[in-house]
């Protein structure tokens, strides 16, 4: 018998056994309508800014933001790749943000965990320390801008992007969590009797066996990356390299700025300003910068479920 | 021989270097990470220091003036509360964020326990992961929604009250509705992230006990009063503690890009962190807004530890550590 028949047999089994302890046909279509309004208030300002972005400018300037627009238009998509430069770059900024981020912080998380993890590990309570205090006591944001500007020099660079949230006591925790539960201190004994180093160890047999522990981890990271700005804001003064939250954020200003200024500028800034798609642009950036996200969205929340049950186990 | 090699294992140089080689391999993988937590967030408890002085920057570097500046004692702090902001922002730093523990708790709970009882699965899956889709979205995202709902010419609420005879609202100058908006979308984008976490508890209880209920005539709400609720007590604690010394953090976007950094909000919309980080920005009072900083450090330190050890009295298994 297949694996899936299995399950299927156990679950309608489940179900059978579950029938005397379940809740009215009356109060189950309450809780399912309480449930779908709710389900729908998460959703339905997403989509919202979706029909936004997709509305002809024209006729939003004339009726304001409707869910049923009267024209529809790509425009703003076609002119963001036509003549949105610094939306791109953006747009590669934060790609490599992600992915230069996300790789270091798994190589540092998954490597402090893998150490935490093991029992032999002589100095696994002073690391241990080292990243319980900080849970407990930050410097908090002026001293953190401080050390990242003065000290470290980071103003303008993309390090400054990727360093400060590559790694967390919170994602080691669970890491390490993970690496005890599910690798059994046997397989990691067997291998070093045979005479594997720990680094071949930590990549050739905890790597494989913890994959599931180490996407949740990744997806945190990418999740985090994506969707920062506030580092942005701090430490990138550069125009060429803001990612797209940031410029999401500056977009705001430097649009509106364009259509108060419009009677001061010469012909090329009144075309130009004109010519430009001013509030349906906005919400097209919007929706762009969170395609990624949205396209991934069932993989990733599968993982995160995972992630946060393992994160919820207590030592 | 023998005898001797024992003693020098015994002695105590020796034994930290067999110790040291020992670990040597697993010293090297722990080592890149406790480097990263050595620069950002040991080397900026140095920086709490620059609370204490009239701090200036000049080309020497941050060390060079931190040590060169005045030391002024706790002027900075008694600058930060004799100002009139003080009191304002942490009230409302304090205020929001009683709200959202408060919240953050029954909410997802309540929401945990609906969508555990429904008999549909399938639906449970939608509702999940239609309720867990704003977590994923960043604070800019979601005010662009809040905006395209808000907006005072061509939002959809004022285009309704329109439609309705209404006098439309000027959203991002009227601050009478954002303690509302603010504490409303704070929910909005957390709580299929804690349902999550409260629906795997619940589905991690063991079935028998009910079963056992269910048998002896316990009714549902019976159920829930004496064999879930009890059981999810651990995970509550947990993250009550965490938030509690969080109280004097706020979500930062939640107060600085929904409200659109709008200043006629500010006396609804100001905590710590924006107060702190707009001291940084506009202002340039280092040591001013370092003190603020410090204060929010250490307050949220002493109340995470009260409530730790207020939950170890009660039940010492249910304390974080």
């Amino acid at each position: 018998m297949s694996r899936r028949k299995m399950e299927k047999r156990i679950k309608k089994i489940e179900a059978e056994e579950c029938k005397y302890n379940q809740i009215k046909n009356s109060t189950n279509v309450l809780f399912n309508v309480i449930l779908a309004i709710l389900s729908l208030i998460c959703v339905i300002p997403f989509i919202f800014v979706i029909i936004i972005s997709l509305t002809d400018e024209q006729s939003l300037v004339m009726n304001g933001y409707r869910f049923i627009p009267e024209k529809f238009s790509l425009y703003a998509y076609e002119y963001i790749i036509s003549a949105g430069e610094s939306i791109i770059r953006s747009y590669g900024v934060t790609i490599l943000v992600t992915v230069v981020g996300t790789i270091i912080g798994l190589l540092l998380t998954g490597t402090y965990a893998y150490a935490l993890s093991r029992k032999s590990y002589a100095y696994r309570k002073f690391f241990t320390t080292v990243i319980t205090i900080p849970m407990l006591f930050s410097g908090g944001m002026i001293a953190n801008y401080l050390i990242v500007t003065k000290v470290m020099m980071l103003k303008d660079s993309l390090w400054a992007l990727i360093l400060p949230l590559c790694l967390n006591s919170f994602n080691i925790i669970v890491l390490r969590t993970f690496f005890k539960t599910s690798i059994p201190d046997a397989v990691v004994e067997s291998a070093k009797i045979d005479g594997a180093s720990e680094w071949r160890l930590f990549f050739q047999i905890v790597i494989p066996m913890a994959l599931p522990g180490l996407a949740t981890i990744g997806l945190f990271l990418t999740l985090g990356y994506w969707n920062d700005w506030f580092n942005a804001m701090m430490y990138m003064d550069d125009k060429n390299m803001i990612p797209l939250q940031y410029l999401l954020i500056q977009i705001e200003s430097s649009i509106d700025w364009l259509a108060n200024n419009k009677a001061m500028m010469g012909v090329d800034g009144i075309t130009a300003a004109a010519n430009m798609p001013k509030e349906t642009i906005k919400m097209a950036i919007v929706v762009i910068s969170t395609l990624p996200i949205i396209f991934a969205y069932p993989f990733f929340q599968r993982y995160f479920v995972n992630g946060l049950t393992v994160g919820a186990v207590k030592e | 021989m023998k005898a001797n090699t024992q003693k020098a294992a015994k002695s105590p140089k020796n034994g930290f270097f067999a110790r040291f080689k020992a670990n040597k391999e697993l010293l090297v993988l722990s080592i890149p990470g406790a480097v990263w937590f050595l620069f950002f967030a040991y080397l900026p408890l140095f920086g709490i220091l620059v609370a204490f002085k009239k701090f200036r920057l000049s080309g020497n570097g941050f060390f060079y003036n931190l040590f060169t500046s005045e030391t002024v004692g706790f002027d900075n702090f008694k600058f930060l509360f004799s100002s009139g902001d003080a009191w304002i922002i942490v009230r409302n730093t304090v205020l929001y964020n009683f709200t959202f523990i408060i919240l953050g708790v029954a909410v997802p709970v309540v929401l945990a326990l609906l969508l555990n009882e429904i008999k549909n699965k399938g639906m449970m899956k939608i509702y999940q992961s239609s309720m867990f889709l704003p977590y994923f979205l960043s604070w800019v995202v979601v005010s662009y929604c809040v905006f395209a709902f808000l907006n005072p010419e061509k939002g959809y609420f004022n285009a309704i009250i329109q439609q309705f005879g209404g006098q439309p609202i000027s959203w991002y100058t009227e601050k009478k509705f954002w303690p509302f908006i603010i504490i409303f979308m704070s929910q909005w984008k957390g709580m299929g992230y804690n349902t999550v976490v409260y629906l795997a508890s619940i589905c991690g209880i063991d079935k028998t006990y009910y079963e056992a209920a269910a048998l002896d005539g316990a009714t549902k709400w019976q159920q829930i009063k004496y064999i879930t609720l009890p059981l999810l007590k651990p995970v509550i604690t947990i993250l009550l503690i965490m938030s509690v010394g969080g109280i004097f953090k706020a979500d930062f976007g939640l107060f600085y890009q929904l409200p659109k950094n709008s200043g006629p909000l500010y006396p609804v919309t100001n905590v710590l962190d924006t107060y702190i980080f707009r001291a940084l920005k506009t202002s340039g009072e280092i040591g001013m807004s370092s003190a603020a900083a410090l204060f929010q450090s250490t307050v949220g330190f002493v109340l995470i530890m009260i409530a730790n050890k207020i939950v170890s009295k009660i039940d010492n298994e249910n304390a974080l550590f």
